[in-house]
């Protein structure tokens, strides 16, 4: 059984801080296949498009009929655990701060053997449930857990190397302005977030939910302008090595495509809190997220951006929108490969339109702020890194891997 | 399968094997796998009684030779060989090597070839050389906690231990026996007795794998030169022949978990080809790389029934001077494991045994003499077995003065 995480100490200060290692993060090509499944939370198997054999680990080549067409396939993920270890003498020096660490041999109902991390509570005969995790290294590894759900199983540390588990962590919320913010403060309290600072700009206006943010356990109102540097900055001086997930908040929607509009202050302004915003906050938080990514059972582990679908493709009724939130895309894939030396993850959740003002001209299904907050602390839980919430934002994806071009017509239309 | 009927396989005959050579182990090695490998190459010609030119034949086991392999070393050590040779194969490279060099001087293609597996071992080569063993092992093993062939035989041992009712006390007498043996071997790396107390408390290293378990990795070079018998004769060199062999690559895939290797597959085309059987050999020599790989080696090679490897372990001493002896200098487990060298140790050891000149004690009244080789393990399991069956040994003729 999981012995229960306690909540952290203080940290003495005049301790040294444990650094950030990672686990081996060299993989092949084929190897990413995993990878992709892992950032997505999905379960399958490397399969041969030719003759249905799934294999294990990924090959260029079907080991059966030696067709070299190899895709990811659903599968059961179900399997019986059989052996297992703990390894007390690594090598690596990752695992050497982390030993024993327990692997086993899964052989899974769909066929192949998998070598696989060990949540603590399988012994060697048990079913077990096997998934792709993404490591601290961001690479897909195999984990297996028990099949049915165990006490305080999140609590295992190994699971919590894979995961970015807000309990008992510290949560920066950048703009508690934004639609989100308050189910999202909501959900995370209630996932065992032990402090969640709100960041507030313009405190002197009208601000409704403060008294809804203030019954929550935990939440702490500070001020935060993403739009101006020196805001960021002090309020990172101040709270920055207490932050272990940064969810990114901002959010400034206005409809219409660029020959609708006059002028470019409109999409400066949307440019200056979503991606100069983001760059700010990366600037100021990024760094001492990353030194802190190894920090005990309450590290720097993960920064979320809350981001349009139509990042991925313009959507010309929302043009100018659509682009601003690409270049927030394009910025967060760079700050995910430079945070991932850390071990901190950069999650991107991406939504439809929300049932928000903004949106009230856009028909239905649109998606709730709980629902949003929901995914994003599910994600947190499962260590996911690219979330898609609600219909639309399924509909998109779908669409945009079948063919993106088909997409960008059906947009424009 | 059925197409092997029209090949039908020929003998080994006409072929000797000579010259043994070790070059002395170190735990860690400034030197490198060519300087090894050179040393080795020089103790040859010299023992041989020829020059470097008579060799025309160069096979090379190593794991530390990059980025050069067995052509960059023709320069490298001023040959001219019209056969080479590169086999970093680890455990089964030794009776790969000597499978090769066999058909390469039966069919002329080589007069005298030289054997040669040596690798450097640096201070920090071993944990670099485990992430990038093998491409699966870079994918799916490396990075599950790093623990290397430890931890992926712990998995093995753990499931054959559960299966068929081994338990550590088993692996211990193998271990212990092998360092008894090991204590007459002037080459050892471990000097010291070996108790059974000592096997049992030892630390986990990743269980049931304990410390004892484990070889040493080390920097060595082991080699040996295979000729025709004329030419051996003609040197007045002492020889073995090659009464039989098998090699079997990625056997029985479909295993969920290695409690078998390939040796089942081929063992009784081995025995057939020496018109033997288990019970003539005068000693074995497994591959050691963990001592439930020996057991699981005297199962498959037909010592013992299957699932029988632990009584028959408690049956036998296993001692020079005991029943069934085995790995005789001590195996890697006492003397050390230098890389590929490792795969080699157990051949020459038996051309020493066979000849009558071994480094340490004597076989009793050594006539056969059967050398195993496993290795390779790029994912969860070992994929190579190999086996060779030694004999008729022609002994060094005495020389009047």
């Amino acid at each position: 059984m999981t012995e229960p995480l306690s909540r952290p100490k203080r940290k003495n200060p005049l301790k040294r801080t444990r650094l950030p290692l990672s686990p081996q993060p060299m993989r092949s090509r084929a190897a990413h296949l995993l990878t992709q499944a892992a950032a997505e939370g999905r379960f399958g198997l490397p399969t041969c498009l030719a003759c249905g054999h799934h294999h294990y680990p990924p090959r260029d080549a079907c080991p059966k009929c030696l067709a070299a067409e190899i895709v990811m396939a659903p599968a059961s993920d179900l399997g019986q655990l059989a052996a297992a270890t703990s390894v007390e003498v690594a090598q690596d020096l990752y695992f050497r701060e982390r030993t024993p660490w327990r692997l086993g041999t899964v052989v899974l109902a769909a066929g192949p053997s998998v070598v696989a991390h060990l949540h603590g509570d399988c012994a060697e005969g048990d079913r077990v449930r096997l998934s792709w995790r993404l490591d601290r290294s961001g690479n897909a590894v195999a984990f297996a857990e028990p099949a049915v759900t165990t006490p305080n199983m999140s609590d295992d540390s190994q699971w919590r190397e894979m995961t970015n588990d807000p309990k008992f962590r510290r949560i920066l919320i950048t703009d508690g302005r934004s639609s989100l913010a308050l189910a999202l403060a909501k959900a995370l309290a209630q996932a065992g977030a032990s402090l969640i600072f709100v960041g507030l700009a313009d405190a002197w206006k009208p601000f409704p939910e403060m008294d809804a943010f203030k019954r929550i356990p935990g939440v702490e109102i500070l001020p935060l302008d993403l739009t101006d540097s020196d805001s960021v900055t002090e309020l990172a001086g101040e709270i920055g090595a207490r932050v272990d997930i940064l969810i990114n908040t901002a959010e400034h929607i206005r409809p219409g495509g660029l020959t609708e509009r006059t002028g470019v202050t409109l999409a400066r302004e949307e440019l200056e809190a979503g991606y100069l915003g983001l760059m700010r906050l990366a600037q100021a938080f990024g760094p001492v997220m990353k030194f802190r990514g190894a920090d005990g059972a309450n590290s720097a582990c993960a920064w979320v951006n809350l981001l349009s679908v139509y990042a991925l493709m313009s959507w010309p009724a929302y043009g100018v929108y659509s682009a601003a939130q690409a270049a927030v895309y394009a910025a967060a894939l760079s700050l995910r490969s430079e945070l991932r030396s850390g071990g901190v993850r950069v999650m991107n959740v991406f939504s439809g339109p929300l049932d928000t003002d903004w949106f009230q001209t856009v028909p239905p299904p649109k998606v709730a702020p709980a629902q949003v907050a929901r995914a994003v602390v599910d994600a947190l839980m499962k260590g996911i890194e690219d979330v898609f919430v609600g219909d639309v934002a399924e509909d998109i994806r779908a669409r945009l891997a079948k063919n993106p071009k088909a997409l960008e017509r059906e947009l424009g239309q | 399968m059925a197409l092997r009927a029209g090949n039908p396989r020929r003998d080994y005959s006409g072929v000797a094997v000579a010259v043994p050579v070790t070059v002395p182990y170190v735990r860690y090695s400034i030197e490198t796998a060519h300087w090894w490998i050179g040393r080795a190459l020089a103790a040859l010609v010299s023992q041989a009684g020829i020059t470097l030119a008579d060799i025309d034949g160069l096979s090379v086991a190593s794991f530390s030779l990059a980025p050069d392999t067995t052509i960059g070393l023709t320069q490298h050590f001023g040959i001219t060989p019209r056969y080479i040779e590169f086999l970093p194969m680890g455990g089964a490279s030794g009776v790969m090597a000597l499978r090769r060099a066999a058909r390469a001087v039966q069919s002329g293609d080589a007069s005298i070839v030289a054997c040669v597996a040596g690798d450097t071992n640096h201070v920090d080569s071993f944990r670099r050389s485990l992430s990038t063993f093998s491409r699966f092992a870079q994918d799916a093993v490396y990075p599950y906690g790093s623990g290397g062939p430890n931890a992926s035989f712990a998995l093995i041992a753990s499931n054959y231990m559960r299966t068929y009712g081994a338990t550590r006390a088993d692996f211990g007498k193998l271990a212990v026996a092998q360092r008894q043996n090991a204590l007459s071997y002037p080459h050892a790396l471990m000097k010291k007795p070996l108790t059974l107390d000592e096997y049992m408390s030892a630390r986990a290293i990743s269980p049931p794998i304990h410390l004892y378990d484990c070889v040493m990795p080390c920097a060595g070079a082991e080699a040996f030169l295979v000729m025709s018998e004329d030419i051996a004769q003609s040197l007045n060199l002492p020889f073995v022949r090659m009464l039989a062999s098998i090699e079997r690559h990625n056997a029985f895939a479909d295993d969920a978990i290695q409690h078998r290797g390939g040796w089942v597959m081929d063992r009784d085309d081995l025995y057939g080809q020496a018109g033997l059987t288990p019970d003539k050999l005068s000693f074995i020599q497994t591959y050691d790389d963990y001592p439930v790989i020996s057991m699981m080696q005297l199962e498959d090679l037909g010592l013992c029934a299957k699932g029988e490897g632990a009584d028959f372990v408690r049956a036998n001493s296993f001692t020079v001077d005991g029943t069934v002896p085995h790995n005789t200098s001590g195996g890697q487990l006492s003397v050390g494991q230098a890389g590929c060298a490792g795969g080699f140790l157990g051949l020459v050891e038996s051309i020493r045994q066979l000849i009558g000149e071994p480094l340490g004690r004597q076989v009793r009244d050594a006539r056969v003499g059967l050398v195993s080789g496993f290795g390779m393990i790029t994912y969860d399991r070992g994929l190579a077995s190999s086996a060779v069956l030694l004999g008729e040994a022609s002994k060094r003729k005495a020389v009047s003065a």
